[in-house]
Formats: structure tokens, sequence, C-alpha cells
């Protein structure tokens, strides 16, 4: 039989169904795929330079500055003249990697982030590390789980959230090409190796990962593997899910969701984030619009997190695959519920 | 100002002149719109009339020129200065000068790069056109370009912490490509600076951050231009000229009076201010 799963390295697609996904497959922090994509887009483009705001240790950032001392700027502890400079050096025709926590990249230096960054449109890559609670035991302070929600209120901006090592490389050379402000969306706790290197990545377009017709589940970044674990999940229920990754947040794929709602009348959407503003407030913008179906939302509800090992927070915080088979059992009784009602003629 | 060779170095006393052009148009930007900046405008104008009509390497036909100096008016509400010095230098044309903050003008509230022909960095939120400064430095330095960069703050704008982020930033990497001018006229927004948040030793601040620090009377042409083009040639450290400015210079009624930081004039008053803005010329 075809495989319904699309670009997943065997080993995970062969993993999803075991109970120990999580600490069977392998992970790679993405804010270590940052730097060492940074390494391969420095080689290509020469008017690529890196700063970085005291975190180079964090990020790797610093293996960059040893092969590249003169294309790498270390502001300190100043997140605010970081990203106005940024600007500043954009101007001169250079393509400023700028990096840093997704806290004080989004929130502390945001004024300039949209004043001197997106209202000029220049053409800054914001590089964010430890974005939503993907630092587990940091705490609230460093869980930046607002962060995709604030960017994509901003006009213009390109908002980009991947799942995984190989799709994060993918992005820093796309957002390296595209011209304009981008903001990259990095975990700073391991996630798992997914996609083989076929994935089709372009900025703005989701991927479907697997194929089904029940419903469709839309995730992103860290969320992505956990879609996939809840999806192989249901199907052992009779449950075929349609799984999108959705790294590109903002501009959202309004024809992929449009299209997943026609063909499977309902969706969840999964997100480390606040429910708040990010990718399910998006795709419920366009349906309410649209094609105002069911939908479920996973997300971070009105509450700060807390310290804690990184599955365990996110799994107390409702964002695993338990919880995202919950919220697809919700949405596929509303679905037939809402089904029924127009058998009889009552909506 | 058509009868001025700008292709040549222009005088002190041909400088005057543009100046009291500068404030003349400034008041009338401000009148048309009813609204805007006066007092902050009208300190800083002897600064810019003295940058673009004898310091900067520019070519107003191409505003886009890759090597010419950058200017940056990090005290972005002051924008009339901004559009008065470009106006006058030929950017575009002088019509556009009654369309300040008026809908689809390409004189916004606060400066905007995409907008503006000449404008080269977007500004309004205090504390960040000094940063992008440090930004433009950096560029230049790194790509082996020999432009300058030259960034007007306010002394109410030192308030924001972001300014001592880019002073420690220009001096650690020794940013001599880069001048900042401090208009220090004295008033902000609400008051006095000192009734507000005393700004302490101002010139050994800067010192101590590392800053090569020039003072100046910022009314005086000869300072002014002195000073400018001393700057351009210290190598080593960033410098920043500190120029000891009058709020609402050239209008009796609004000189170091803080109500006219933001207020327009009436018909009367717009009168009085440029009998007397032209009056100083003579």
């Amino acid at each position: 039989m075809k495989s319904r799963y699309h670009f997943l390295l065997p080993e995970v697609e062969a993993a999803l169904a075991s109970p120990n996904f999580f600490t069977a497959v392998k992970k790679h922090a993405t804010r270590y795929s940052y730097s060492e994509s940074l390494m391969e887009v420095a080689e290509i483009n020469p008017k690529v330079v890196v700063l970085d705001v005291d975190v180079g240790k964090s990020l790797k950032t610093n293996e960059f500055a040893k092969k590249y001392p003169h294309r790498s700027f270390n502001f300190g502890i100043a997140e605010q003249n970081m990203m106005a400079s940024a600007a500043g050096m954009a101007t001169t025709g250079l393509i400023p990697f700028a990096s840093g926590y997704a806290m004080f990249l989004s929130m502390r230096a945001l004024d300039q982030v949209r004043n001197s960054v997106h209202y000029p449109h220049l053409n800054v890559k914001i590089a964010a590390s430890h974005s939503g609670i993907t630092p587990g035991p940091d705490g609230v302070t460093h869980q930046a789980q607002e962060d995709l929600s604030i960017i994509r209120t901003i006009a213009g901006s390109c908002v980009i959230a991947p799942a995984d090592h190989v799709t994060t490389k993918m992005a820093v050379h796309a957002m390296t090409e595209y011209d304009g402000p981008v903001y990259l969306s990095l975990t700073r706790d391991p996630v798992p190796f997914l996609y083989t290197p076929d994935y089709p990545f372009e900025i703005g377009r989701m991927v479907t990962l697997r194929e089904g017709n029940d419903l469709t589940i839309i995730a992103n970044r860290d969320l992505v593997a956990h879609a996939l674990v809840a999806a192989a999940q249901l199907s052992g229920q009779g449950i075929e899910v349609r799984v999108l990754d959705c790294h590109t947040i903002k501009p959202l794929d309004e024809e992929a969701v449009l299209k997943a709602a026609r063909e499977t009348g309902c969706i969840v959407t999964a997100e480390n984030n606040v429910i708040f503003g990010g990718l399910g407030s998006a795709v419920a913008e366009l349906l309410v619009e649209n094609d105002p179906i069911p939908m479920q939302r996973i997300g971070v509800r009105d509450t700060f997190a807390e310290s804690g090992p990184y599955y365990e927070v996110i799994d107390k915080y409702g964002l695993t695959y338990p919880h995202i088979i919950q919220a697809a059992q919700k949405v596929l009784d509303r679905k037939y519920a809402f089904k029924n009602q127009m058998a009889k003629g009552e909506v | 100002m058509n009868d001025l060779d700008v292709s040549k170095t222009l005088s002190v006393s041909e400088l005057k002149r543009v100046a009291v052009q500068m404030r003349k148009d400034i008041l009338y930007m401000i009148y048309e719109a009813q609204a805007g900046h006066p007092g902050g405008s009208l300190s800083a104008a002897d600064i810019l009339a003295a940058l673009y009509f004898r310091v900067m390497r520019i070519d107003p036909a191409n505003p886009q020129w890759e090597d010419r100096d950058r200017f940056i008016l990090s005290k972005g509400h002051a924008c009339p200065v901004w559009y008065a010095a470009l106006a006058n230098r030929g950017y575009y044309d002088r019509a556009h000068l009654s369309t300040l903050r008026k809908l689809n003008s390409i004189l916004q509230g606060h400066a905007d790069m995409k907008k503006t022909p000449g404008v080269d960095m977007t500004v309004g939120s205090l504390g960040q056109g000094i940063c992008a400064g440090v930004g433009m430095a950096l560029g230049a330095r790194f790509q082996k370009k020999d432009f300058h960069v030259w960034v007007v703050i306010g002394d109410g704008e030192m308030q924001e912490g972001s300014v001592w982020e880019a002073a420690m930033s220009a001096a650690k990497w020794k940013l001599d490509n880069m001048t900042v001018i401090l208009d220090l006229n004295r008033i902000q927004n609400d008051d006095f600076v000192e009734n507000t948040m005393p700004l302490g030793q101002v010139q050994e601040k800067w010192q101590a951050f590392g800053w090569n620090a020039i003072r100046i009377n910022g009314h005086n042409m000869q300072a002014v231009v002195d000073a400018l083009e001393e700057a351009a040639t210290i190598k080593g450290f960033p410098t920043i000229i500190i120029a000891d400015t009058v709020k609402g210079k050239g209008v009796s009624f609004m000189e170091n009076v803080p109500a006219w930081h933001g207020s327009a004039p009436n018909a009367e008053q717009y009168e009085q201010a440029i009998r007397e803005v032209t009056g100083a010329a003579a």
C-alpha cells in the first residue's frame, strides 16, 4: 500500500505509532541548525553579516565569529541597538542576521522591529531562538509564547517557524534570497529530525505531510511532530488525518487552508504559542470570512507557563499530541453534528 | 537659494542666508499644517544648513548614490528642518512644503525614507536613529566605503537608553566615520530638560563613553562649520559635537518657551515670526 506520508525520514515514519516516539527519534535544537546554515549562506552571499547580543555561545554564532571575524558583530546585551543598527546596515546593502532570544528581539526591541525595520521594509533577518515555550527550564521570562503573534501583526512582516533541522536550513537559505524583513523562530530545546532533503520548502507554502480527508491538523515548529504522532494514533481508530506543516505563518498559504476546509470539513491548529493572534488565529480569520467550518485550536491558553523539562512543560500546558487527539475528537464530533443538522434541514 | 552656486564651497555668510531661508520654510510648513514641532526645528537650522550646503558629500540629483554621506535626524519630530534643507538643496520641488502632514504628501509627520527623496533613514521613535547610524557606519567600513555618517540627536532624546547602547557600540568599534551632533536646546515636550529628567554633565558623560567631544555655540555658523569639518578628520574615536542651541531660535516669542516644542503659530504669530527670522539676516 502506498504511504500516506510525504517527505518524512523512513525511521520517523516507522516510529510514529510508537508510544516512545519522542525518546526514540534523533533530535537537534534548531538554534544550532540556524548557526550551521549561516556558514553556508555566508559562503554563497558576501553581503551576509551576523549580529548578536551576547548569545554567541547559546546559538553557536560564535563559530561563525571564529570563521568570519569581520562579518560578526556582537552588540553586548543591547537588543534595541542591535535591531536599529541592523536596519542601518541594511540601508547600505548588507543582509544582517540579527540573532538573539525571541523574548527580547520580539518584545524588548519591538519598537525598533516595527519602526526601524518593518516600516521602511529593510532587509533585516531576525533569528529568534527560545521561541514559544521551547526553553522549558529557563522559565517564563525566557519563554516567548507571544512572539509569533506579535510579529505577525506588523504590516509587511514574514514569519517563519520551521519544524526541524532540514527545514530550518532551507528557511535560512530562502530568507537570504527574500527581499525584506523576515522573522525566523527557532527552538532552544531539541526537536526531532523529521524530513528528507527533498522537502519542497518555499516561503508562504504549506506542505502536506500526511494525506487524509477526515480532518486536517495544521501545525508549526515543534508541534508538527506532535501533529504527526496524533495523526498516526487517530489512524488506528480509523480516522485519516491530513497534516499540514505551516512553517510560514505569514504570509499564510490561504489556498491550502481553504482546500483543507473544503475537503476535510474540520480543522485543528496546533502551535506552541498563545492562542491569541498566532497560527490558530490566522486560520480562524481566514475561515470565518470564507468557509466557517468547525475548528479547534491547540495553543497556550490565557496563562504563563513555568520552569521544567521542555516536554513536561508543554504537556502540562496542553500542547502535546494527546491534547491534539482530544481536540481532533472534539472537532470531529462538531463536524458530524453539523452534518446531521444539515441533513435534517436544521441549518 | 537659486543664486547660490553649491558646486563651490559656500561662505559662512552664504550659509547664514541659507539658514534664514530654512527658518522661513520651517515656519511656513508648520503654519500651513497647523501642526508640527517648530522649537526643535529652528534650533537645528544652522547645523543642517552647514551640513547640507557645505560639509556633506551628496548629490541631490542622485539621492540613492551609494557613496553619499548619510544624514539621520534622530530627533525625527524636527523633520521640518530636514525637509527645508532638502527642498532648498534641490531634492524635490518647494511646492511640497505646503503639504507637510497632509494626506498623500511626501512629507510625513515624522520622516519616511521611502517617501521623501534624500531622507536616509526613517525616524520618529526616539533613540533609534543614532543606532541606525552605528549600523550605517559599520556597513561603510565593512564594504570599504569612505562615506561619513552624520546624526543629529536631541538632548531630551538622550533620556532614551538606546542612545547609550549606541554610544557604547560606536566607541567599541571606534567609528570615526560617524559624527553625532547634539542639538542641546534644553527643552523637551513637557518642560525644561532640567526639570523633566536632568542629564547631568553632558560632555563628561560622552567622554566617559569613549567619545571625542567638541562643544560649540550651535548658532555661530563659523563655529558650526569648523566643528563639523574637524569632526570628519578625527581618527580612532567617534566624535560628538555638543551644540548649545536655543529652542525656537530666531523667533522671540518661541525662544526658550517649552510650549513651542510642538505647536503651530496662528496667522498673526506667523507673520511676526517670519518678520523676525528675516530681519535676523540683516
